[in-house]
This record gives structure tokens, C-alpha cells and sequence, in this order.
């Protein structure tokens, strides 16, 4: 079946098997292999990406539901060679060890922000709940994304 | 040794020890640029999946894989009878056992591998694997290790010629006379019998291998998600013959290990075989249930503890009798001259001069594995008894437990102290520690809240843990891996430009090497930290190592470039004098340049030294500046600490949740501050999910219950507990650098705690213990059974 | 892990979805949020032949209020109840939301999905229990409306046929003097309840309750309503007692099953503590006139 989809604002069109699972499609298909696989459950999250600026996990969409919608990954975080606030963050707080879950994390971080620019603690370890974390006890991840609000609230206000 | 305020010796610039230094490692990470196995795509490459048995316990009468072979896309199907065409259907594990790559004559835990399907696709590949059919013959599955080692229990290693019985090994430790007398002595003896459960590491990326055998050259390139790249290299020379010279193993960036990427699996083996034969490139990377159900499992140690314990409060002596299952084949990674790992350091952070541990391991049908989780060699199942049993003695006593703890402490002029189990333990400070986390919980007044707190019907508890570790094996004469010794190596070359490069036989799961080996080099040549490159993970471009596991990459491979690059220090002295035309004994050293003494201004810089070194260096001694150093550790190190854990408890429903969580750490000289804290960070959720839901878990039938993260809980941000850190700091006085290791003390010691806490809010009802994890209905549980009593 | 090969149809519109259904509706399977379906059909525990995806369809997303009835179309997602405040119009849908899975599940995954999937240990279905809900069930022949009751047969079965699919379900709104409330005992964030109660209650001028609804998830083959409990608070004034003796009622007519949760035992005490408290919450609720 023919899609097209826009990833990180460019376009592609990809003829895929129904069953292709979208994390195979992004991983595979367009050679962006920061979005990661950790379960087969829906589970850990490693695999969300923003479709439509909304975080799914897309181990459990398959690549034919995401035609004609608009996915951001970790590799469109970064603007015009600008890193962006919350990568920053997660580098400036140590919010990540081995990086597996990290650009799950960022992204949904990057969602909360958008909806709620002034999240308390209980805010973002409510919304990353749905993503697992082995190396940090979440704590720094935490910490870079009031972080990165704060960046994004002090960018926004000026 | 006097405990101490350690302050860096080197501008932030420099970057040495002590700073808290950002992580160059994570410029890759944040944009999505890791390159973890998975990621790597070969031209030609093929996908792999395994038939795996569906029961735990049976004998094989068929398999039949002509539906499999009859899939579009399907290259080869490999059997363990194929295999053995190249005698590769049975392998060696790091306990010296033997494990089936492909099972033919029975299967011995769900979930073991039987063919697998080698296609161009990898959805293929699952669909395939999925048509291979098995004939079985049903045998009774043994469950657990105490019906294992009934007379009447069929024979699991019935491969194995001289094995009648399930025993897998026996092993003891200490002196038996010595502790019988201290108990004979005892005006109370305190016991727990415990289950430390089942867990396993469960990193976020699965394991897996890209093989890619050159058929004209013999040259083999295995991409592999490994914690010990040279190690598995030498067994894979081993194991599949291969010329040695032939086999590079490149570890590339991991998704977390934590003891789960230290044994080599059935899959890297066939897929290794199956890219010999095929001549292409073959990827096999697990998936999650795949991960759970046949990788490196930890734990699963039934212990029975005693202490020998006065009424004054004295510890006289420690009995332990355990009983660990092992699995379907021992695999223990552990070193090779014990068989229950480093457990015998139970004797902990206390002194007393009697101890005994007996050991017994038995095969069940379970997957093997053994694996150190994020510990240190079964040290977390030891810290676990003594610091639970510690608790139950002080409550006997009618103590407090800090105070029964205090009365029994090392002493901090007690170091290097021998244990009674033969452990010579560096340095250490104990009370201090644990007089530090009470106040910064402030202990008193929480020990006071408790009885206020069942007035009003509400269950308070507060439980500390003062853990002693041991990590960075060896010695090598005592600590071998499958008869490789312990130590660890560094390679450092310092180029013309002054930037330098170093190459380590460790590697990086996630804890930071890139950044804090060059601190090191920092420290030691002032050469800043940002112009050192670290490299790890490629056998073919770093010198020899065991890996890194069990807190041991610090300590020994810390240790081995602080000295490397001592070595090359002194080089730089002699090219020093050379260009300072001065004697060399008439040189001091300051961070990063060598000067003359009286005569600051006669200074060459480290830079200089480099340039001259490849340029103008002195016409006796060797161009270049550059040197390995391999370094066996003349003793392990022992971190310590004190974690204090206060808990509420919902007397009706059992639930219950962390209210503070203090841990004071004392890991001696830190590289990176705050590297450290994410260590302990992460290890004390670790040891909170251990203690609270983390468990591999069985059915009668040998069925994994526990076989996705559905059922294999790990726990998210929303129910970790947040965490206050301490620490007092205490170096080894046998590293070069005086740091001791700090990536696992936290779940080494933490479970205790939690457990100690939710236990001493139930103190009151007569309950003495729960077993982990620690659910809401086990904590209900407990309450009822002692609430008639 | 990867699913089985299988056909893809993505209609436009309800017309042709429900024509598929018509035609060929026992091959089909219905994927809406698809976070129970496809994690299923990864493991082979599900292969349909072929998938019929609504996600493209209009109108199906509609979430409103109207004349005291609470409407959730097809493709409400778990997360639009959590965010809406429509939603709040009945208390134990607006505490249920934030409850089901985890938040990145809850952007896909749909209410009525949930419903339909009819998993014995799915939260949704207790909800709709204890406020008497009605689905809508649409075919190309037309609609027709079933009780909740009427709709969950058995796990992972409902009275929905091959050629219908769910379009709506629909609840009563709370009154200004109505509760609702859901507990639900987890391990961890995502976690199937091991046990949850749906209590959902309205009081008349005098404070006395004038219906109640308790439901009951994961301590019964299936979503369990307990009607006798019910029975027992209405025409009465709330009282600790009276809530008492419906947290006993319910204990009782639970039958759940010992395993790695929990024993029986301790899931019948559970169902006694969260019966109390939730009815404790829903009066709290109701008597604070919250709307």
C-alpha cells in the first residue's frame, strides 16, 4: 500500500506492507534510528515519536496509519542547527545515560511543555509515566524537563 | 583514615577529578545519533528469529522445519543437529558448565533455543520460525530448586555422564568450628530465612548481534551488545575455533546492561554460524519476551541466615545455609574459583569474628544465567541478609537499630580489616556515614512520629541499610573469568598537538566513560579533559580487557590510566629537561606543565612536551609519547553507605509508599560528582523495584509468568520515590586515584532498606519479615497473619 | 514481535465501513486505538484477515453533553475525557480516564474500543456498569441501542455482530447532586487493576440516595455490577454504615481468583475498602454540589 507521510517537515512516500509496524517504517524505511524498540507490549515507550504533535508509541500503530499525517522524531528536534531547549536540558542535567529512552523522553517532555508551559514535578513524572527509564530513576529527566519549561517560559516571555 | 571534604585539584577548564564535567557522550544521544546494534544495517544483511521451546521440560522426538524452509524468503533453517556438524551445538558458560545452543536431545526451560530461520526480512524470519514443528515427549518440570533436589526428581543434565542429581554445585565459605563455638556462646540466636527472588536486569535494548563473516578472508566482524568485548572475543575463538586474530568484536553504544550483556547467548553463536556458512551478513537482535525468558536471569537465592548475638548487644557470629537455583545450565558469570559468587562478604560492615556459609545450587527448568545485576557478584543477595537480619536482631535485643548497628560497626581504625570470610576491606567509616543519613532524616524525630502515628491509625516505618560492598575484581590470582585474570588495561598516546587519545578494554553501558576516563587523564597530565577521546568497544583498537561489570571500571580500569598516564609523565619530565636544558630531578610538576624549581618561569607546558616528543625529543629516548599499562589490583575496594527509607502504609489496603528516601554514599574519590549521584540515582529505583514489584516469576508447569514488561514490572517515574543524597568521602588507599566504584552499591543496599522500613511499620503487629517484592497484598498479608497474634 | 500478514481497509466514511461489515464482518477486525489489538496481534494472540481501520471516518470523535446524557463516539480517546471538561458531566468517566493505561497509551487508545475488546480486566466496562450506560450499535440495515448489560456477554465477547460496529456509548450525566467515582488498586502505572471499583451515586432533596451503581473490574470472570449492593443503598441516607454494609455486599458477590496480584482473600478485602471508599468519594461529590 502507498503512504506519504511528513517526517521532520520532509515528505516521503513509501510503498509498505499493511502489517510494517511504523517504528519499523521510521527505523528502516527512512534510516532514523534514534526512535528505538524496547517492547512488544506498548509497554516502555523507547519507540514514541509526536504524530501530529501528540506523542504514540509507534511499535503499536502500523506505518499505513500514519498516511498523510505529520510525525516529528528526535532528529527534528534540532532547528536551523539549533539544538532545541530540551535537549539542552537533558545535557546540561545529566537526564540521560545510555540514551535509549532518551528521545522518547525528550519528545514527550517537548508535548508537555507545548500543553503546559509551567509543569510542577507531579506534571512531568505523570506524563512520562508511560516511558521506562533503567538508567536514572528518572530523577535528572525530571529535572531537564522543569528545566527546559523554564528555558521555553524565559524565551517565550522575552 | 580520616573521612574528608575532597576538593578538584584542576581548573574547570582542565576538567580533572571532582568536576562535575557534561557528558561528551550525550552530543550523539540527544539528536538521535547512538548507534546501538539495532541501528546497523549491512548491504546483503540477513534477519534472524528462533523457534523456541514452548515447555519447560521435555524430550525431543522430532523437529521437522521443511514448513519453515518452504517460506518465501527463507535462506536456511539451522538445527542443533547441524550445528553439530561443526561441534558448535553445545557451549561452554562462564561457570564453567555447558549450555546447548540449539536444543536436540531435550528442552530444559521455556522459552530455550531450538532452530533457527535465517531470511531476508525479519518479519519473515518470525513467520518462519513460527512453522518449524517439535515433537515433544512431556517430562515432569522442576519448578524450584528444593523439589530439584528430591531423590525421586527426574535428572535435568542427563547430557552430563556423571551427573545422578540436580545438585549443580556445593560450596562453602569461613570457618565452621570457629562459628559453631561463637553460637555455642550466643544468649540469643537471631535467624530470617529469605527468598531473594528471581529478577532479571532488563536493560531498555534487548541483546543482539550483526555477524558478518568475510568467506574469502575468514575475517569475522560480530556487532554485538557486549559488556566484555575482548573476553567474548577470546571465547568465540574458543568455542567456534576461529583464528582469534580473525575476530573483531565492535560493542557499539548500549542501551543499558547491567549484567544482562556479560554471558554469550545461543543466538550469537548460530547467527555467527549461520553467517559462515551463508557467506552474508545475519542480524539477530532479541525481542523483549525473548529478553525475559532466556537471558541472563539474576538472584533466586533462598537463604537462611543466623546471627549469634549477645544480650548486650554484640554480634558473636554469622551462619548462613542457601540454596540457589540455577536454572536449566550454571552460568553464573562470576569468577571462576567460586561458586556463590562474592557472596561470602555477608558478614558486612560489622565486626565479629566467626562466620560460615554453606551453599548448595541445583538445576531446575529455568533459563540459566546467574548474571551480576547490577552488583557485584551476588554481593546485593548478601547485603540483603545480614542487613535485614541486623534489623530482626535489634528488635529481638529490644534495640534500637541504629544503635545495634553503631555497637557493632568496623571501626574506622580497624582498616584494612580482615573478615572472617578472607576479605581484606580498604577503608571505611561507617558510623559516620550512618550518622550522617539519620540526620539528614532526622531519625528521632521520625522514631517518635511512629508512635503518635498508630494512635491516629496510620502505620509509619523507618528501615536503614549500612551496606558494605566489594567490587573491582581482582586480584588476579584469586579472581579469574574461565581462567582469564581480572585486570584491565588503558592505552594512552598523547599526539603531537597535545590531544590526546585513550583506548580501554571496559565498556560504557551508559555510565559516562567517555567523559570521566578523560578526567582521569586530565588530572594525572593536565592535558583538558575535552582533548582526551575515549575509545572502547572495538577488540581490533583497544588493548586487552575483561569488560566492564560488577563496579569494576573504575577501580581497575580507572586505575590503570590513572598509571599510564603517570608512566607517561615521567616521560614527559626527561623530554622536559631536555627543553628546559635542566637536570630532571630539578623539575616539579604543576597541573599541565613541568617547571623549574625556583624558577616558575622556566616552565614547559604538557603541550610542548607532545610536540617535542614526535619533533625534538631527547637523542636517548624513544620518540612518541604513548603506553599501556595492564593493571591487576593488588586488593578489591569496598563502598559503603548508609540508606535510610521512611514509608507509610495504608493499614487497610497494604499499599504503601516512600515518604523519604536518604542515601549517604561513600564511593571514596569521585571523578564526576554528578555522574556519581546518577549512578546511585538510578540504582536506588533499581533496588526500589526489586523490593516493591520486579520479580521472574513461574507457574507449576515452568511456564514464565513474567514474560513481558506487562507482567515484569518495572517501575515509571510516577512511582519511584524521590531521593535525598549524601555523602561522606573515604578514599581506597590502594587506587592510584583513591576511588572505589559506585555504580551498583545503590542496589546493592537499598533493598534492604526498603524492606527494613515497611517491616518496622508492622514491628509493632509481630511481623518479622516480607518477603520481596513487597506488593500490597503481601504487606496486607503480613498484617493478618500476626494481627491474632 | 511482529503481527501476522492481514488485508488494510481505511473507508471515509461510516457508509462504507459499515457496507465492509456487511459483507464480510466475521474476517474483520475493527482497529480504533488499537493499543490492545495490535500488542495481541504482535504476539499471534490475534490474526484477523483483515483490519478495518475507523480512525479516518468523521464524526466519530464527538465527545458531548446533552439533555443529561454524556455521548463518546468511537473515536473519543482515552486522553479527550482525561482533558475535557464535558467529560467532568459524569464523575466516575472523568476519574476512571486517568486511570486507564498510561498517558501515551490513552493518546491512541479509545473508550470504546475498550469497551468493545471486552477484556475482563478492562476498566471501562465496570464504569459503564455503575452508570448504566447504552451503546449505539450501527449496520448497514441501521442502529439500535443496547444496555451495557446486554452488551458484555462474556470476556472478549459482546452482543455486537459481525456486520455492527460501535459508533457511540453513552452515559447519564451526574446531577448536581450525584457522585461518581473510580478506585483502582494498580502495581504500577499501566498496570491491570487488581482490583477496581466503579461506584456512582445520586441523592434527592433530603440527601437520601436515590440510585446507585457499583461495578466491580478483575475479581470476576467479567465486569461485575453488583446489583444487590446497589439495592441496598437506595432510599437510604448516606452513612458509613450503609456504605459498610454495601462494601460487604460487594465482597461477597465477587468470586476472584488467586494469582501473582493477590490472593482471593486479600482481593475480596480490596473490593470491601474500595466499595467504601469510593461511595465515600461519589457522596463527597454529591453532597459538595459540584456540576
Amino acid at each position: 500500500m502507498n503512504i506519504t507521510v511528513t517526517v521532520n517537515g520532509a515528505e516521503h512516500t513509501a510503498d509498505v506492507e499493511p502489517r510494517l509496524l511504523l517504528v519499523d517504517f521510521i527505523r528502516t524505511n527512512l534510516g532514523l534510528t534514534g526512535t528505538h524498540i524496547g517492547c512488544d507490549t506498548t509497554s516502555c515507550g523507547v519507540c514514541t515519536v509526536l504524530v501530529d504533535g501528540t506523542p504514540m508509541k509507534t511499535c503499536t500503530m502500523f506505518a499505513v496509519q500514519a498516511n498523510g499525517r505529520s510525525m516529528v522524531t528526535v532528529e527534528g528536534l534540532k532547528q536551523n542547527g539549533e539544538l532545541s531547549a530540551i535537549q539542552d536540558a537533558f545535557r546540561e542535567h545529566h537526564g540521560l545515560q545510555c540514551g535509549f529512552c532518551t528521545p522518547a523522553m525528550m519528545l514527550v517532555g517537548t508535548a508537555l511543555i507545548e500543553e503546559n508551559p509551567d509543569p510542577t514535578e507531579d506534571d512531568i513524572r505523570w506524563a512520562i509515566s508511560g516511558n521506562l527509564c533503567r538508567c536514572t530513576g528518572y530523577v535528572n529527566i525530571v529535572k531537564s524537563i522543569e528545566a527546559a519549561a523554564e528555558t521555553t517560559r524565559e524565551g517565550a516571555s522575552s | 583514615m580520616t573521612t574528608t571534604e575532597h576538593k578538584p585539584h584542576t581548573s574547570p577548564e582542565i576538567g580533572g577529578l571532582g568536576h562535575s564535567r557534561k557528558r561528551v557522550e550525550d552530543a550523539r544521544f540527544i539528536e538521535g545519533r547512538g548507534n546501538y546494534v539495532d541501528d546497523i544495517t549491512l548491504p546483503g544483511m540477513l534477519h534472524m528469529a528462533i523457534h523456541r521451546s514452548p515447555l519447560a521440560h521435555a524430550r525431543i522426538i522430532s523437529i521437522d522445519t521443511s514448513a519453515a524452509e518452504a517460506v518465501d524468503g527463507v535462506v536456511a533453517v539451522v538445527t542443533g543437529e547441524l550445528l553439530a556438524d561443526y561441534d558448535l551445538d553445545w557451549m561452554p558458560t562462564l561457570s564453567g558448565d555447558t549450555q546447548a545452543v540449539l536444543a536436540t536431545d531435550k528442552v530444559r526451560f521455556q522459552g530455550q533455543e531450538i532452530a533457527a530461520v535465517i531470511a531476508t526480512d525479519k518479519y519473515v524470519a518470525q513467520d518462519a520460525a513460527r512453522l518449524v514443528e517439535v515433537e515433544y515427549e512431556d517430562l515432569e518440570p522442576i519448578v524450584n530448586p528444593q523439589r530439584a533436589l528430591e531423590e525421586d526428581a527426574p535428572v535435568i543434565r542427563d547430557d552430563k555422564e556423571d551427573q545422578t542429581s540436580n545438585l549443580c554445585f556445593e560450596w562453602e565459605s569461613g570457618d565452621k568450628a570457629a562459628t559453631d563455638a561463637a553460637f555455642a556462646k550466643a544468649d540469643k540466636v537471631v535467624s530470617l530465612e529469605t527468598h531473594y527472588p528471581r529478577s532479571h536486569p532488563a536493560p531498555l535494548e534487548t541483546c543482539g548481534l550483526i555477524a558478518d563473516v568475510d568467506s574469502a578472508t575468514g575475517q569475522t566482524t560480530l556487532y554485538m551488545t557486549s559488556q566484555a568485548p575482548h573476553a567474548h572475543r577470546t571465547l568465540f575463538a574458543l568455542v567456534a575455533g576461529l583464528p582469534e586474530q580473525n575476530i573483531r568484536i565492535i560493542s557499539p553504544d548500549l542501551g543499558g546492561g547491567f549484567g544482562n550483556k556479560v554471558p554469550i547467548y545461543p543466538g550469537y553463536v548460530v547467527a555467527t554460524a549461520a553467517s559462515l556458512v551463508i557467506g552474508k551478513p545475519v542480524k539477530w537482535v532479541e525481542s523483549r519476551s525473548e529478553n525475559l525468558i532466556s537471558t541472563g536471569f539474576a538472584r533466586d537465592y533462598h537463604m537462611k541466615g543466623e546471627l549469634a548475638v549477645t544480650n548486650d548487644g554484640k554480634i558473636l557470629g554469622l551462619r548462613v545455609d542457601m540454596l540457589a537455583d540455577e536454572g536449566a545450565f550454571f552460568a553464573d558469570a562470576q569468577p571462576s574459583k567460586l561458586r556463590a559468587g562474592l557472596f561470602h562478604i555477608v558478614t558486612g560492615s560489622y565486626d565479629y569474628p566467626a562466620a560460615y556459609v554453606t551453599t548448595r545450587g541445583a538445576y531446575t527448568n529455568k533459563a540459566p544465567g546467574g548474571v551480576a545485576y547490577r552488583c557485584s557478584f551476588r554481593v546485593t543477595e548478601a547485603s540483603y541478609l545480614i542487613e535485614r537480619l541486623v534489623q530482626n536482631a535489634a528488635y529481638e535485643l529490644g534495640m534500637d537499630p541504629a544503635e545495634f548497628r553503631s555497637n557493632n560497626f568496623i571501626q574506622a581504625d580497624q582498616f584494612p580489616y580482615h573478615s572472617p570470610t578472607g576479605f581484606v576491606y580498604d577503608s571505611g567509616d561507617y558510623e559516620t556515614a550512618m550518622r550522617k543519613a539519620m540526620d539528614m532524616v532526622g531519625y528521632a524525630d521520625i522514631q517518635a512520629e511512629k508512635e503518635e502515628a498508630r494512635k491516629e491509625g496510620r502505620l509509619v516505618g523507618i528501615g536503614m541499610a549500612s551496606f558494605t560492598e566489594v567490587v573491582g575484581a581482582g586480584h588476579g590470582e584469586d579472581y579469574d573469568i574461565i581462567g582469564l585474570k581480572m585486570f584491565d588495561s588503558a592505552e594512552l598516546r598523547v599526539h603531537p598537538t597535545g590531544k590526546a587519545i585513550l583506548k580501554l578494554g571496559v565498556k560504557s553501558q551508559g555510565q559516562g566513560h567517555e567523559t570521566t576516563f578523560a578526567q582521569i587523564v586530565a588530572e594525572e597530565l593536565g592535558i583538558p579533559a575535552g582533548d582526551v577521546k575515549v575509545v572502547e568497544g572495538d577488540t581490533d583498537n583497544t588493548p586487552y580487557g575483561l569488560g566492564t561489570y560488577a563496579s569494576r571500571s573504575t577501580p581497575v580500569a580507572g586505575a590503570a590510566t590513572a598509571i599510564i598516564a603517570r608512566t607517561l609523565r615521567e616521560k614527559a619530565k626527561k623530554i622536559a629537561a631536555h627543553l628546559l636544558e635542566a637536570s630532571e630531578e630539578d623539575l616539579e610538576w604543576e597541573t599541565g606543565k613541568f617547571f623549574v624549581a625556583g624558577d616558575p618561569e622556566s616552565s614547559v607546558s604538557i603541550q610542548d612536551i607532545a610536540f617535542a616528543a614526535y619533533t625534538n625529543p631527547p637523542p636517548d629516548l624513544e620518540p612518541g609519547l604513548e603506553g599501556v599499562h595492564y593493571y591487576d589490583p593488588p586488593e578489591m575496594t569496598y563502598p559503603f553507605g548508609t540508606y535510610i527509607v521512611v514509608v507509610d502504609v495504608d493499614p487497610e489496603s497494604g499499599q504503601w509508599k516512600v515518604r523519604r528516601m536518604v542515601a549517604v554514599d561513600d564511593c571514596g574519590v569521585k571523578i564526576n560528582p554528578m555522574i556519581v549521584e546518577g549512578q546511585i540515582q538510578g540504582g536506588l529505583t533499581e533496588g526500589f523495584a526489586i523490593s516493591s514489584m520486579q520479580q521472574m516469576s513461574f507457574d507449576e508447569a515452568g511456564n514464565c509468568t513474567s514474560s513481558t514488561f506487562m507482567d515484569y514490572l518495572v517501575p515509571t517515574a510516577w512511582e519511584t520515590p524521590r531521593f535525598e543524597l549524601g555523602e561522606t568521602v573515604t578514599p581506597s588507599p590502594h587506587h592510584p586515584i583513591g576511588a572505589k566504584g559506585v555504580g551498583e552499591s545503590a542496589t546493592v543496599g537499598s533493598p534492604a532498606a526498603y524492606v527494613n522500613a515497611v517491616v518496622d511499620a508492622l514491628q509493632h503487629m509481630g511481623v518479622q519479615n516480607i518477603e520481596m517484592p513487597m506488593t500490597a497484598d503481601r504487606v496486607w498479608d503480613a498484617m493478618q497473619e500476626n494481627s491474632g497474634g | 514481535m511482529y503481527p501476522s500478514k492481514f488485508n488494510y481497509l481505511a473507508p471515509e466514511s461510516l457508509e462504507e465501513a459499515l457496507a465492509v461489515l456487511a459483507e464480510r464482518g466475521d474476517e474483520v477486525k475493527i482497529l480504533a486505538g488499537g493499543q490492545s489489538l495490535i500488542p495481541m496481534m504482535k504476539l499471534r494472540f490475534a490474526e484477523p484477515s483483515t483490519l478495518l481501520d475507523i480512525n479516518r471516518i468523521p464524526g466519530l470523535d464527538g465527545l458531548n453533553r446533552s439533555n443529561g446524557t454524556l455521548s463518546l463516539g468511537s473515536l473519543v480517546r482515552h486522553n479527550d475525557v482525561v482533558k475535557s471538561d464535558t467529560a467532568q458531566a459524569n464523575h466516575t468517566v472523568a476519574s476512571a480516564a486517568p486511570w486507564i493505561a498510561d498517558p501515551i497509551v490513552r493518546n491512541l487508545g479509545t473508550v470504546v474500543g475498550s469497551l468493545a475488546h471486552h477484556d475482563p480486566e478492562g476498566d471501562w466496562a465496570s464504569v459503564m456498569l455503575a452508570c448504566g450506560a447504552e451503546l449505539v450499535l450501527s449496520s448497514s440495515t441501521g442502529e439500535r441501542v443496547v444496555d451495557i448489560e446486554d452488551f458484555l456477554v462474556d470476556m472478549f465477547t459482546t452482543s455486537c455482530q459481525p456486520n455492527e460496529m460501535v459508533t457511540e456509548v453513552r452515559v447519564t450525566a451526574h446531577t448536581a447532586s450525584g457522585g461518581g467515582n473510580y478506585q483502582k488498586l494498580e502495581r504500577k502505572v499501566g498496570d491491570y487493576a487488581t482490583v477496581g471499583v466503579a461506584t456512582s451515586l445520586e441523592l434527592d432533596d433530603n440527601g437520601d440516595i436515590t440510585s446507585a451503581g457499583i461495578a466491580l473490574t478483575s475479581v470476576y470472570p467479567r465486569n461485575l455490577k453488583v446489583v444487590e449492593a446497589e439495592q441496598a443503598l437506595v432510599g437510604h441516607a448516606p452513612s458509613d454504615d450503609l456504605f459498610a454494609e454495601a462494601g460487604r455486599i460487594a465482597s461477597e458477590a465477587c468470586d476472584p481468583a488467586s494469582d501473582i496480584r493477590g490472593s482471593a482473600t486479600y482481593k475480596r478485602h480490596i473490593v470491601d475498602v474500595f466499595t467504601r471508599r469510593g461511595l465515600a468519594k461519589s457522596l463527597g461529590i454529591a453532597q459538595g454540589g459540584q456540576s
